[in-house]
């Protein structure tokens, strides 16, 4: 589905992707972790083109990643935000239904139904008239998600979706994207949540200073990381 | 000091019609020049903020070289020596054929001057937000039209009302310039019925006083502006 | 075409450099004048019980509500009216001026001394300064730091206003082009050349304020 094929990407004199490679087939989940700095979210921004790369190139269902079809491409992968985004002069409906009606050129009426659907779904719906600043973040980022659901995407994207969470809201969201993975979802998502990779994930992308350091199946880079990198940023993050 | 007091010299005909029409002449003035220098405005704001990078210098030289020379200049320019540039027929049509043409210079001189100013708070205001807002738009789907259409004009504008409030304020005092080319606006007529009756004091008391309401009614409206435009959940649209 | 007769700018050089020296002293004096009238005002508004800072408002507001043109013929009429005798049209202009600008750096100045964060007063005063000296050593000086680029921007907008002295005949770099422009009948020549002037002035100066603003950013 997704396939990243020696990708670089440069600030200045500054590599932030050394020749990264890897792929998520359908209805994979993919967990991209690593210290802070080391790339991920560049990484995972380069897949729908919101971070231009120097070298390699991505596809996703077969398309080159490129500047000619981003925008088709985009309104097909689905992306959650560390920030959540949500558009603060939108209510929660019309954050979820402006893209199906302005991109995908659906009716008023099918983009509000499939927005109602997913709030029920995210258990939002009951806040569907409020205003983002009105919502705590947990249940803004439940709204983000149903947002990137909306267009019925063939992929997700996620980027640290529950770092800028308090600790009591994290466990909403990552219900959310539980669920969304048990039904096969395709996936791909940077976090620090190991819990949740150890549920959810089927390999884990250990990432360090630009590079992609490991990348396997989960349980094999849960019990027996192959890099020292690795073994230290585990027990950074399982035992503090 | 020695002065004859005569406040009921301004109720009395021609000078009454004077002060009245003085009004007129001000608000039809600054209005109309606003709705350019509004229109325009926004227009070279958002180049400003374009990628390209030949648009956004074009907007770039526009409101440097208007910032750089004071108003005065401008209505001599656009006065005495545009129409002596511009091709005969044409410079004869603006100094003969155009009906009222100091009014029509001024509101140029004016809505030009303006448009420098207004340009550079909407560059402002869409620079101000978040980088986030974009990508998420982007995520979804839109292209460049939409990106500004439905999330960074409403929210940079909604951030820029307080400014462009003050911006509306100064085209109504700034219009007074227009006197200079033999516009009658408020205060060139406060000045004529101070040169008929020498009663300067009343004269330009009542100038005063009607400035003064202008500007609050200004004040007024835009506040209502303000009021209608807020979002809820954000505490002002200066925060984020 | 029209052909340009440049000569007539060269002669006329001397007699817009004397306009131009009046312009910047003109400048020079109000925004000396309007920066200390402005300070005064915006301690007095922040510090002294009611109804000193209403009043202090109203003259404020009430300036920033009225054109600066009106502004101009007020003191015009007003100042020989109070000292009881004719004076100069400079001198009123300098009047005008210097309270019509000093109403807008006091806004300035004010903004300033309030975005210096409160603990300091406070840590001035516990140190046992009194309220003045506590501004004088304390505030005023991390205030002023911060406000250098906006109350310079301010200046070059003060610059261009003083183009406004044309409306009392007072013979500032403008109206000596003005009056050049009517006697040899060249306004392009005239008005171009002020135009000019008045743009690499402005340009250059505020070129300067952006780059005094980044290493003060630093």
């Amino acid at each position: 589905m997704i396939e990243i094929d020696q990708i670089d990407k440069w600030y200045g004199a500054h590599q932030v992707l050394k020749s990264c490679s890897t792929a998520v087939a359908k209805g994979e989940v993919v967990v991209v972790c690593g210290p802070s700095g080391s790339g991920k979210s560049t990484l995972i921004k380069a897949v729908n083109g919101l971070e231009p790369i120097q070298g390699g190139r991505i596809t996703v269902a077969g398309e080159v990643v490129g500047s000619t079809n981003l925008s088709r491409l985009r309104a097909r992968i689905g992306m959650v935000f560390q920030s959540f985004e949500l558009y603060p002069h939108r209510t929660v409906l019309d954050n979820v239904a402006l893209a199906q009606m302005v991109v995908l050129k659906r009716s008023r009426a099918d983009a509000v139904a499939k927005a109602d659907g997913l709030l029920t779904r995210v258990g939002m719906i009951d806040h569907r008239m409020k205003f983002p600043g009105q919502l705590s973040g947990g249940q803004q980022q439940r709204v983000a998600i149903a947002r990137a659901l909306a267009m019925d995407p063939i992929a997700m994207l996620f980027d640290e979706p529950t770092s800028a969470l308090d600790p009591e809201m994290i466990n909403e969201v990552l219900d959310v994207m539980t669920e969304l993975a048990l039904e096969g979802m395709t996936m791909m998502v940077v976090t620090h949540e190991m819990g949740f990779a150890r549920r959810v994930a089927h390999r884990v992308v250990f990432m360090d200073e630009g590079a992609i350091v490991e990348d396997r199946a989960k349980d094999a880079f849960f019990d027996h990381p192959d890099t020292d990198r690795a073994r230290a940023f585990l027990s950074k993050i399982l035992h503090h | 000091m020695n002065y004859n007091w005569n406040w009921g010299i301004l109720f009395r005909e021609p000078f009454l019609g004077f002060l009245i029409s003085g009004v007129q002449t001000t608000l039809v003035l600054a209005l109309t020049a606003w709705v350019l220098a509004f229109t325009l405005g926004s227009v070279l704001g958002v180049m400003r903020t374009l990628p390209n990078r030949g648009v956004s210098a074009v907007a770039a030289v526009y409101v440097e070289v208007f910032r750089g020379i004071p108003l005065l200049v401008w209505f001599f320019l656009w006065f005495f020596v545009v129409p002596e540039l511009l091709p005969q027929t044409w410079g004869r049509w603006l100094k003969r054929d155009l009906p009222d043409p100091e009014f029509w210079t001024a509101v140029a001189a004016l809505g030009l001057y303006t448009a420098c100013r207004v340009a550079e708070q909407v560059r402002a205001g869409i620079q101000a937000i978040p980088r986030g807002q974009t990508m998420a738009a982007e995520a979804s789907g839109m292209n460049r039209v939409q990106v500004y259409r439905y999330i960074l004009l409403p929210l940079g504008y909604r951030r820029i009302v307080p400014v462009l409030t003050s911006e509306f304020m100064t085209i109504f005092k700034n219009s007074s310039l227009a006197l200079t080319i033999g516009v009658m606006e408020l205060t060139a007529q406060a000045r004529q019925v101070e040169s008929f009756t020498f009663q300067g004091f009343e004269a330009f008391t009542a100038a005063t006083v009607l400035y003064v309401v202008i500007t609050l009614t200004v004040t007024v409206i835009m506040r209502q502006v303000e009021q209608r435009t807020r979002i809820p959940g954000l505490l002002s649209a200066k925060g984020t | 075409m029209i052909e340009f007769d440049w000569d007539a700018l060269v002669r006329a050089l001397p007699f817009l450099a004397q306009g131009m020296v009046l312009t910047l002293e003109l400048t020079g004096l109000a925004m000396v004048g309007g920066i200390a009238l402005g300070t005064v005002l915006a301690i007095l508004r922040l510090s002294m019980p009611a109804p000193v800072p209403q009043i202090i408002a109203g003259y404020v507001n009430g300036l920033r509500a009225m054109p600066l043109i009106l502004v101009i013929f007020w003191f015009y009429l007003l100042v020989p009216l109070f000292l009881g005798r004719p004076v100069g049209a400079f001198s009123s202009a300098l009047i005008a001026f210097t309270m019509f600008e000093a109403a807008y750096y006091s806004e300035i100045i004010r903004a300033g001394i309030q975005g210096v964060p409160r603990g300091q007063l406070q840590a001035a005063l516990a140190s046992g300064m009194s309220y003045p000296q506590a501004m004088r050593y304390i505030v005023l000086p991390q205030a002023f730091r911060a406000m250098v680029p906006i109350l310079l921007t301010q200046s070059i907008i003060l610059f261009q206003d003083t183009s406004l002295v044309y409306v009392v005949g007072l013979r500032d770099f403008l109206t000596a082009a003005n009056i050049v422009a009517s006697r040899d009948q060249r306004p392009i020549e005239m008005y171009l050349f002020v135009a000019a002037v008045y743009l690499v002035l402005c340009a250059s100066a505020s070129f300067g304020v952006r780059i005094l603003q980044r290493k003060s950013a630093r």
